[in-house]
């Protein structure tokens, strides 16, 4: 069994905005930091390209390699430095520091050096270092020794920026700023009034940006002011302009590739283009829906992107429109609801925004749709209390949808409102059926639907701690006007005025389970008659759920004070009881299986069992060292045959569960990892030549060549090319005749061109070629001959299993084919490059 | 020592006039103020800030222009199409002139000092020569079609650029002609508006002219290609005034929405010479419209509506944190506005054009028989209830455009005197119970005809008056008429003029001091005159003991002037003097406090034993109870009389400032 323990992995739902995201130099990628991946997006599409994987821990920084713009550094709080190539997703290097790394800097003076935040002695003393890193052909090697540049700094990156080119680096912590000069190695400290009175209280900093032209730096403030510092090379004579717009603190600025105009935001979610930076001529976008916390600038000038608090990033165009959405998880600060699955569209369910109910599809890691339930303006101000989402539960197949929502100022009167959403075909979504307010007189505790077959009045269960359990079905409510149905409350229930806490229907639907504190009451759901009631006494019971299947006679319980307890419904018995402090309680619905985790002095330990038999099928101890909040059961699209005894349970369905740190977890029997095919690494490549002229002149032309290639060695139809159509030709005539090579030159190329591509090339040149092919591009791209090996290594640590080899074998084919596409474009036109 | 009963007195609803333009003179380190009403007063930047002279408001004649010329000449010109030359030693208008363009808008004088511009109403630009004794007109410039609101010379004296309303010209001085016309925009945040009214402009020397406007933009423009280069939108109110300083690395700009911008020359770049103008800081401290700034070598000086002048200094100028490192608000005048009647508790308070004479209330509670409007005594701090309200006894006003220069009421409160700047006036007061008759006294002698400073002896038989011709005059006060009794002639030579009297309480005794800060004692039984000299005018009789010891550093570091000097009758040791910011009674028989005593100790603990209250009394006694504290003095041995003038009751009486937004509200 120890052998095949399943791994915990994180999967996906990571926080986008832990860091500010970067943009590829050409803008169509933007890179963000994703847990402890580096996730590539298309600007243009909004899709996830890459998946950098390679880090052990939280990837803490991310910057491009000044000196090649494909490629990337990246940081992590496991002590490495790793250099990738993102367009094709391949690692090339790993740097060892062997300190946790808080933040990353690059700039392009530093050539050999990259610049980050380590923190050595005590706890809360960040010192930013330069750390070398040697030219090695290893793929693997130690950083040389930091070099201390600005010691008593914030962890934030946002705190730290590079300048003049590389020519000082700014700093901000608490209330000052210091300003290190590489060429000078001095320290300018400039210090704002901190005095406790009310005027200046706010002044500490928050973040800085610096000009990438003049010698200015911005920084923002805690009440909202930005200040823009200038002569800042003379102690004395700096002085400061103040640019206030934001009521609350500045959370990132940003200069615009140019330095005309300088960007803010703050927890308005208004974001804030000050021109010239001067304090009248500014526009806003605002309604950016959430606290902006980080803001990027495309070096190309043409895109920049906020990243918001709700794990969002938001792509926008130069004249402030947004133009994409790259939605994550949103985190709430509080589950309520738990987790759910959407039986339609087998996305994971949850709270999301404030109010809101977030659909997010577990396979593309992206946020499906929102469905705003409570249907009110989020006012974002502390001390307000809101209307809060606190229960939601599918119904019929997932044609029904009901939330209950409930608000409670301190001593006021709980508000409590029920909704009942139906399935609307047409629009895809879910529309308001009924509202019913105040369905209980106190908290409902718990909500669930009778799975019934599609015959059946739809029924739906609340329980409340008013000691009482209501049934709601679906009843006609059509009038002279329209023809409706509503739901209607159909029965009351309770038990010696104990608090309902939870209830559950079976299998089949027949039989409801409520609990009232501690006992079990079962119900004939065809007419709510009191079968008969179990009571253990071993506190209150907090989960309850009936077996599934073959098990479907055995009713489970747990109680708050730690017992689970296993009744037979057929004998009215107690089939089986033991001491196991459940914090989670899943059934699987595919499958007999039910998973507890329960909460140990190591971390949370997770059960999975049979209600049948007391013993359970699978342990893993300390799957994570914090509390499980949530835990469901996904079912797989296509059962997998896992060959492990222990794993079985995993075959139909996955458990992903919540810790009470917000992280999204799933067990794993193997790596993930070959999600990315070759040849579509290899259409990234081509996709990525940046459309120059010689773009358009070449990769044209070669695009057509292929197309010919294919189209003879298929041997299915010859074509001669046409003479307008033929690109010598065509550029023969555009040319100036002054660039032009001799006429004696052109005269063989014009010929070629002119005579058809019988069959691919033949073997014998290949090779010169090849050699040929090699020299070339050397400079062009040196990562490029390195890729292939690195791409098996990297594939080879985790997996082991047969799909390598042929994945290899796969990208090789494919980098011959492109070498030969390359050769056929040299031949025809390397006299362009001769001039 | 320090127990007696105050009348609080806030009953005196002086305002004073906005200001409305500065001249900062670099040599002699002065500020040339004029303020609505005409008034004109020269500030002395070295010597704290004090007001050292004054010239008194005339109805017609509304400055719109002051400058300073060669020789610490002053000149204003206003909109009665005149310019007027000052006296600075007499105190005395030097002659007026009239312009013949209508009314004046602006006036500036060449950086040589030798030239005079003046702006004017039908769009003429004139040009003065200014002689020894007088100016001379020269030429006229192209004329323009509006008015000129704003000229400014270029450093080199080749060129000018004028303001009018839409436009900017620059002029050539050899040959009179527009050389260039640069048009502003009209447009403010989008909004055509119908007229963009050039309020200021400053010509630098590397050719560039800023410019500021109604439509709230700073401009820069090149002035040898006639192009705009860049544009500053600082307000949404007006810009109406500009100064730069002497180096041309800052300029300062006030608008109307009371917001006085900085901005300053920086480079671009560490290690570039490309330098650029950047707005810095900006400064609220007025309430209302900035309509005048001047720019100091270490200081920001800004005057408006709203009645301050402000001083800010720009810490990166001053080398330490001193004396000049703190800002100043100069909001009263600091010459005498109120004098007091001791023995019928009377307060007459002087206005621009007329004199109010009140009677003090009183009171019959347990803790004294004193009152005011508000009262302390019995318990320290304690306000005793009004048996009678405070009177409002006589309004007396004058005729004529001229204001007030100075007024003060008899001790015995029978006589009041005030002059003008043309006529010396005496009245009579009459009192047959609760009625009170006013006679004029007539006949004035011919040699008085304006007065400085004017002054009773204690029993109220002599006058003293000190002319603006530097001599002082001895009345002797009969039942209804007068006697002329003396002369003291001025020193030989000058005619400064004696702008501070002081008499000593037997009357034998009369001091005086003048402009050039020397001080004459005369007495008055032997008319004879003794000359003192001593450096600080401020303290006039103050051992050698505390000059050798020093002052406590927090007595150093105040920032006001003392304005009023008494000494205690009973108690000869008591000194008694305040500024506007605390009142303070200095015993001289105590010890001197050193700098490691605490300086202002507001209440005397009771509760401790007399020996640590021994140990820790010093000279120094301070109240900071009263502020602004306008006018302090005795009335008998237990009773002060405190006429304070809240700002909050000034800014009330202003029009409404500039409505203003305010996130939050």
């Amino acid at each position: 069994m120890e052998a095949a323990a399943a791994r915990v992995v994180r999967c996906g739902g990571s926080e986008l905005s832990l860091r500010r995201a970067v943009f590829s130099a050409d803008s169509r990628y933007l890179l963000c930091v994703s847990g402890d991946f580096v996730k590539v997006y298309s600007t243009a599409t909004e899709e996830c390209v890459h998946v950098l994987q390679g880090h052990r821990d939280l990837v803490t920084g991310i910057q491009l390699n000044p000196n090649n713009h494909l490629q990337l550094y990246s940081c992590s709080f496991d002590g490495t430095i790793k250099l990738w190539d993102y367009l094709d997703g391949i690692l090339i290097k790993t740097f060892t520091v062997g300190h946790k790394l808080h933040a990353l800097f690059t700039h392009a003076r530093a050539e050999d050096s990259v610049f980050v935040t380590i923190n050595k002695e005590k706890p809360d003393v960040f010192q930013l270092v330069s750390v070398p890193l040697p030219r090695t052909p290893r793929q693997d090697a130690e950083a040389g020794e930091p070099r201390l540049v600005l010691d008593c700094i914030s962890p934030s990156p946002k705190c730290v920026a590079f300048g003049g080119q590389g020519d000082y680096v700014a700093a901000v912590r608490d209330f000052y700023l210091s300003v290190y000069f590489f060429r000078k190695k001095a320290t300018s400290r400039f210090t704002l009034s901190s005095s406790e009175n009310r005027k200046h209280a706010k002044n500490n900093f928050t973040c800085v940006a610096c000009h990438p032209k003049e010698d200015c730096i911005a920084t923002g403030h805690k009440d909202g002011k930005i200040r823009l510092w200038r002569g800042f090379d003379d102690e004395r004579k700096y002085t400061y302009t103040c640019l206030h717009w934001h009521h609350d603190l500045v959370m990132d600025l940003a200069f615009s590739a140019t330095g005309s105009s300088l960007l803010s935001g703050g927890r308005e979610s208004v974001l804030v283009e000050w021109r010239d930076a001067a304090e009248k001529t500014k526009e806003f976008l605002p309604r950016l829906g959430a606290t902006i916390e980080h803001i990027a600038v495309a070096p190309a000038g043409d895109l920049l992107c906020t990243s918001h608090a709700d794990n969002k990033i938001i792509v926008i165009g130069r004249n402030l429109e947004a133009c994409a959405v790259i939605q994550g998880l949103v985190r709430d600060s509080s589950v309520l609801t738990g987790l759910m699955v959407d039986p339609r569209t087998k996305a994971l369910v949850l709270n999301g925004k404030p109010g809101h109910l977030q659909f997010y599809s577990l396979q593309s890691d992206k946020q499906l749709y929102n469905l705003d339930i409570v249907q009110q303006e989020y006012i974002n101000d502390c001390g307000l209390v809101q209307i809060e989402l606190t229960k939601a539960a599918f119904g019929c197949f997932g044609a029904w949808l009901a939330t209950v929502e409930q608000r409670q100022e301190k001593e006021g009167e709980l508000e409590l409102q029920m909704k009942l959403w139906a399935y609307n075909k047409k629009t895809q979504g879910f529309l308001l059926n009924t509202k019913v307010s105040a369905p209980h007189e106190d908290r409902v505790t718990a909500l669930c639907f009778r799975s019934a077959d599609k015959s059946d009045v739809p029924t739906l269960v609340t329980a409340s701690r008013d000691g009482r359990f209501k049934v709601w079905v679906l009843a006609d409510d059509s009038d002279i006007y329209r023809k409706a149905e509503g739901w209607t409350c159909d029965f009351v229930g309770s038990y010696h005025k104990y608090q309902a806490t939870n209830c559950c229907f079976s299998e089949d639907g027949s039989l409801l389970a409520v609990s009232f504190e501690e006992t079990v009451t079962i119900w004939e759901s065809d007419t709510w008659e009191l079968r008969c009631t179990f009571c253990q006494r071993a506190g209150r019971v907090r989960h309850l759920c009936f077996g599934r299947l073959t098990c479907s006679k055995y009713l489970l319980g747990a109680t708050e004070s730690g017992t689970l307890c296993c009744w037979n419904l057929l004998s009215c018995a107690l089939e089986w009881s033991t001491k196991l402090g459940v914090s989670v309680m899943e059934p699987d619905p595919r499958s007999e299986h039910v998973a507890a985790v329960a909460r140990s002095s190591g971390g949370s330990d997770l059960f999975v069992f049979k209600p049948s038999e007391p013993r359970p099928l699978y342990v893993q101890r300390s799957i994570c060292s914090e509390e499980v909040r949530w835990g469901v059961f996904v079912p797989r699209d296509v059962p997998e045959a896992l060959a492990s005894e222990a794993l079985q349970w995993l075959n139909r369905s996955q458990f992903y569960f919540l810790t009470a740190s917000q992280s999204l977890l799933t067990f794993s029997s193997k790596s993930p990892e070959e999600k990315l095919t070759p040849t579509s690494k290899q259409l990234l490549a081509e996709e990525s030549l940046p459309a120059t002229p010689f773009y358009f002149l070449l990769g044209r032309h070669r695009q057509q060549r292929g197309e010919q290639a294919d189209g003879a060695a298929d041997g299915e139809r010859v074509q001669l090319p046409t003479t307008e159509g033929v690109p010598a030709v065509s550029e023969l005539l555009h040319t100036p005749a002054h660039v032009l090579p001799s006429a004696a030159f052109l005269c063989s190329l014009f010929i070629n061109s002119l005579l058809l591509a019988t069959e691919a090339p033949s073997a014998e040149e290949t090779p010169e070629d090849a050699e040929m092919e090699e020299e070339g591009e050397r400079d062009s791209s040196e990562e490029e001959d390195a890729a292939p090996e690195q791409a098996q290594q990297a594939g080879l640590p985790d997996g082991g299993d047969g799909g390598d080899e042929a994945e290899a074998l796969q990208q090789q084919l494919s980098k011959c084919a492109e070498k030969e596409l390359r050769k056929l474009r040299r031949v025809d036109y390397s006299w362009v490059a001769v001039p | 020592m320090g127990e007696f009963k105050v009348h609080r007195v806030r009953f005196f609803n002086y305002v004073p006039s906005g200001i409305r333009c500065v001249a900062y003179n670099n040599q002699s380190n002065r500020l040339a103020v004029s303020r609505t009403d005409g008034t004109v007063e020269i500030y002395n930047l070295s010597a704290n800030y004090f007001q050292e002279k004054f010239f008194p408001g005339h109805e017609s004649r509304a400055t719109e222009a002051l400058c300073w010329a060669k020789g610490q000449r002053l000149f204003s010109a206003g909109l009665n199409g005149e310019i007027i030359e000052y006296d600075l030693q007499a105190l005395d208008i030097k002659y007026s002139m009239d312009a013949f363009g209508g009314p004046i808008w602006s006036m500036a004088a060449s950086p040589s000092g030798s030239q005079l511009l003046v702006g004017c109403e039908d769009g003429s630009v004139k040009l003065f020569q200014i002689n020894p004794d007088k100016i001379q007109f020269e030429r006229n410039f192209d004329r323009q079609k509006s008015r000129i609101l704003s000229l400014s010379w270029h450093p080199s004296g080749t060129h000018i650029a004028a303001g009018s309303i839409d436009y900017i010209s620059v002029f050539d001085i050899k040959s009179g002609s527009a050389v260039h016309k640069m048009l502003v925009d009209r447009q403010y945040m989008g909004v055509s508006k119908r007229k963009c009214i050039i309020w200021g402009v400053a010509f630098l020397s590397d050719g560039t002219v800023i410019s500021v406007d109604s439509a709230g933009k700073v401009q820069f423009w090149d002035s040898a290609t006639g192009t705009l280069v860049k544009t500053h939108l600082v307000a949404n109110a007006d810009v109406q005034s500009i100064a730069v300083s002497d180096q041309e690395d800052s300029f300062v700009v006030g608008t109307a929405e009371g917001t006085v911008f900085h901005f300053q020359l920086v480079s671009v770049t560490s290690n570039s010479s490309e330098k650029q103008w950047v707005r810095t800081k900006p400064f609220q401290h007025h309430t209302h419209d900035v309509r005048t700034v001047a720019h100091s070598p270490t200081a920001l000086i800004s005057g408006g509506t709203d009645t301050h002048l402000v001083i800010r200094p720009l810490m990166e100028k001053v080398e330490v944190k001193n004396y000049d490192a703190a800002l100043r608000k100069i909001t009263f005048p600091h010459r005498r506005l109120i004098s007091c009647s001791k023995k019928r508790q009377l307060l007459l308070f002087q206005f621009s054009h007329h004199l109010d004479l009140w009677r003090l209330g009183s009171t019959v509670a347990t803790g004294g028989k004193t009152s005011g409007k508000f009262l302390v005594p019995g318990k320290h701090g304690d306000t005793l209830p009004l048996s009678k309200d405070a009177d409002h006894l006589l309004q007396l006003k004058t005729k004529g455009p001229e204001n007030i220069i100075c007024s003060c009421v008899s001790p015995c409160g029978s006589w009041i005197a005030y002059s003008t700047a043309s006529r010396f006036f005496l009245r009579r007061l009459n009192y047959e119970h609760d009625n009170l008759s006013l006679h004029r006294v007539s006949k004035m002698p011919a040699c008085l005809r304006s007065a400085v400073q004017i002054m009773f002896s204690e029993d109220s038989t002599k006058l003293f008056v000190a002319s603006n011709q530097g001599s002082l005059h001895i009345l002797r006060l009969l039942e209804g008429s007068f006697k002329h009794l003396h002369t003291f002639q001025a020193q030989s030579g000058t005619v400064e003029s004696m702008c501070l009297l002081a008499v000593s309480p037997d009357g034998n005794w009369l001091a005086a001091s003048g402009t050039s800060a020397g001080v004459h004692v005369y007495s008055v039984k032997r008319l004879k005159i003794f000359e003192y000299s001593i450096p600080d005018k401020q303290y006039t009789e103050w051992s050698r003991a505390i000059q050798k010891q020093g002052f406590h550093h927090h007595w150093l570091q105040r920032d006001t002037p003392i304005t009023h000097i008494g000494f205690h009758p009973k108690r000869p040791a008591h000194i008694l003097l305040h500024d506007a910011y605390m009142f303070c009674i200095i015993d001289k028989s105590l010890p001197l406090p050193n700098d490691k005593t605490l300086l202002y100790n507001p209440l005397p603990p009771t509760n401790e034993s007399d020996v640590i209250r021994r140990r820790t009394a010093h000279a120094f006694k301070i109240s900071k109870k009263y502020k602004p504290l306008l006018f302090m003095d005795l009335l008998d041995e237990g009773t002060l009389v405190a006429v304070e003038r809240p700002l909050d009751d000034i800014i009330a009486q202003l029009p409404p400032p500039i409505k203003k937004k305010k996130f939050g509200t």
